[in-house]
């Protein structure tokens, strides 16, 4: 069923008894091209461009629980393509390209807005690097914009720009940065790999891999064996414990991340906002309520919730750049679990056992990167080379000594 | 979290700092054979388990000893505290 603007109106005349589900509940089938673990964000787009653009329909997407119940339901909602590094920056374009076209493409609405991103500067040092930050995504063809005092004045009138101890000079703005309705980008994704003949399987854990001579031919899962030619796990979160199963260890902790709504609100922030003295970025939702969020609490976790401390550190960010939120109270906050990566950077690339895919590793950053990281773990899948724009993100990279650590920080994941 | 330090009894979580997994006591030897490789494995792979985690508490805030803190990733309950020092030599180091 293709949706448009007619068939809501017809629909709407003839009691809304059209509407179908937007995917099937299939059995398991006993062999598959591709088995993807992890019906997520970046599981099921890997899913959509598999069918759409390289051509592999028999494809199944395994899942724990419900389709989009991880971290593609429990983040920000944030897209942007504002890195610095030449390993990351066309990597983060190429999504903001993909999110650009999205909703034509897969016919759903994502709600994807552009409204802008502003990342404050508060010194001249730090005005100088995001000059810098700003050329490198010019070079890579994304656009960026220094805005000045008196710029940022008429765009964000309430901001603190003479807080005494972080004032406000400026900011780095990318105007195609924005907000998309996160969970209707799994349920668009999984409606178009469905229908294209895609396998969603819920309900399904993988409780290990089948192994033969060094080489994986399928998974065990709590409803059976399920042969395949190649095996995609796609669990950031949980990306040590599945890959445990097949032997491996990984560069990656696993830590909480909590995020926060306010109550509704009258619409007053244009776009996101994000502080450049400590951790902090907000934007409102069309409902009104302020989305906001800042560092992840840096210790490993499973719990999928976190502690009151960086809560406080997180309102101390908001009220140091715009104190006007200080009278709004807090509706829901909530936590998920982050594949937090010894560079800060993710990973899509083969692992050392034949037969099966690697995808993880996205720290806080993989929302704005699931059409990117879908369509190059697709074109791995399809094709078993790396997307030239994804061709950094190897596991060995460490071991070569071609780490991307954007902040340079080092190996210490709570520092990312 | 409150962690009960061996010395200073009960303090809050937010006066240390994390570093990770407590097998960072454990350097590798740098004249062995394969120095290279076991740095690699030391420095950047984990076992990041599921449950029970033994990790590297700093207590910057208080008397700056470093812990290490038993306690379970899934609920955040904290089952045992000892001084790393004592880890260590415990485990066959010197100092």
């Amino acid at each position: 069923m293709r949706y448009s603007a007619l068939k809501i109106l017809a629909e709407g005349l003839t009691g809304n008894k059209g509407w179908r589900p937007i995917w099937r509940q299939p059995e398991p089938k006993a062999e598959y091209d591709v088995v993807i673990v992890g019906g997520g964000g970046h599981g099921l787009s890997t899913a959509y461009y598999l069918a759409k653009t390289f051509g592999i329909t028999k494809v199944a997407v395994l899942e724990k629980g419900w389709l989009g119940s991880g971290n593609i339901g429990r983040n920000t909602t944030i897209i942007r393509s504002n890195y610095l590094l030449p390993g990351n920056e066309p990597f983060y374009e190429l999504s903001l390209k993909l999110w650009e076209g999205l909703e034509q493409d897969f016919n759903y609405n994502a709600m994807i807005s552009q409204r802008g991103i502003v990342n404050l500067f508060h010194s001249d040092p730090q005005r100088d690097a995001y000059v810098r930050r700003g050329n490198a995504m010019r070079m890579a063809g994304a656009d960026a914009e220094l805005l000045d005092r008196e710029a940022l004045g008429k765009l964000c009138p309430y901001l603190d720009f003479d807080n005494a101890r972080f004032p406000i000079k400026g900011g780095l703005l990318q105007a195609r940065g924005g907000t998309v309705r996160h969970d209707a980008v799994a349920w668009g994704y999984a409606r178009g790999a469905d229908s294209r003949g895609v396998d969603l399987i819920q309900n399904c854990e993988v409780t290990g891999f089948l192994m033969n001579k060094g080489v994986c031919e399928g998974v065990e899962t709590s409803r059976g064996t399920i042969r395949a030619k190649k095996v995609a796990v796609c669990v950031a979160g949980s990306s040590s414990r599945v890959m445990s199963q097949a032997g491996l260890r990984l560069p990656i902790e696993s830590h909480v991340l909590q995020a926060f709504v306010s109550e509704g609100l009258k619409p007053v922030l244009p776009g996101v906002i994000t502080f450049g003295a400590g951790h902090f970025y907000v934007s409102q939702s069309d409902k009104g309520g302020l989305v906001f969020g800042g560092d992840i609490d840096g210790y490993n976790s499973y719990a999928q919730r976190g502690n009151l401390p960086v809560v406080e550190d997180v309102c101390e960010g908001g009220m140091a750049i715009m104190p006007m939120i200080g009278r709004a109270r807090l509706l829901r906050m909530w936590g998920g679990v982050m594949d937090m990566s010894m560079d800060g950077s993710p990973f899509i690339d083969k692992t050392p056992i034949s037969g099966l895919y690697f995808n993880g590793g996205w720290c806080y950053g993989g929302f704005k990167a699931t059409p990117a990281s879908g369509y190059c773990y697709a074109h791995l899948l399809a094709k078993d080379e790396p997307h030239p724009t994804a061709r950094e993100y190897r596991l060995d990279r460490f071991r070569r000594g071609h780490m991307i650590d954007e902040k340079g920080s080092g190996a210490q994941p709570n520092l990312h | 979290m409150i962690i009960d330090h061996p010395l200073l009894g009960p303090r809050d979580a937010a006066e240390f700092v994390y570093l990770g997994d407590a097998s960072l006591i454990e350097r590798p030897d740098w004249q062995a054979e394969d120095a290279a490789e076991r740095f690699h494995d030391y420095l950047y792979l984990r076992d990041n388990p599921a449950g029970e985690h033994q990790e590297l508490w700093y207590h910057e805030q208080g008397d700056r000893s470093w812990l290490v803190v038993t306690r379970d990733t899934l609920t955040h309950e904290i089952l045992k505290v000892e001084l790393a020092s004592d880890v260590a030599r415990a485990r066959g180091r010197r100092k």
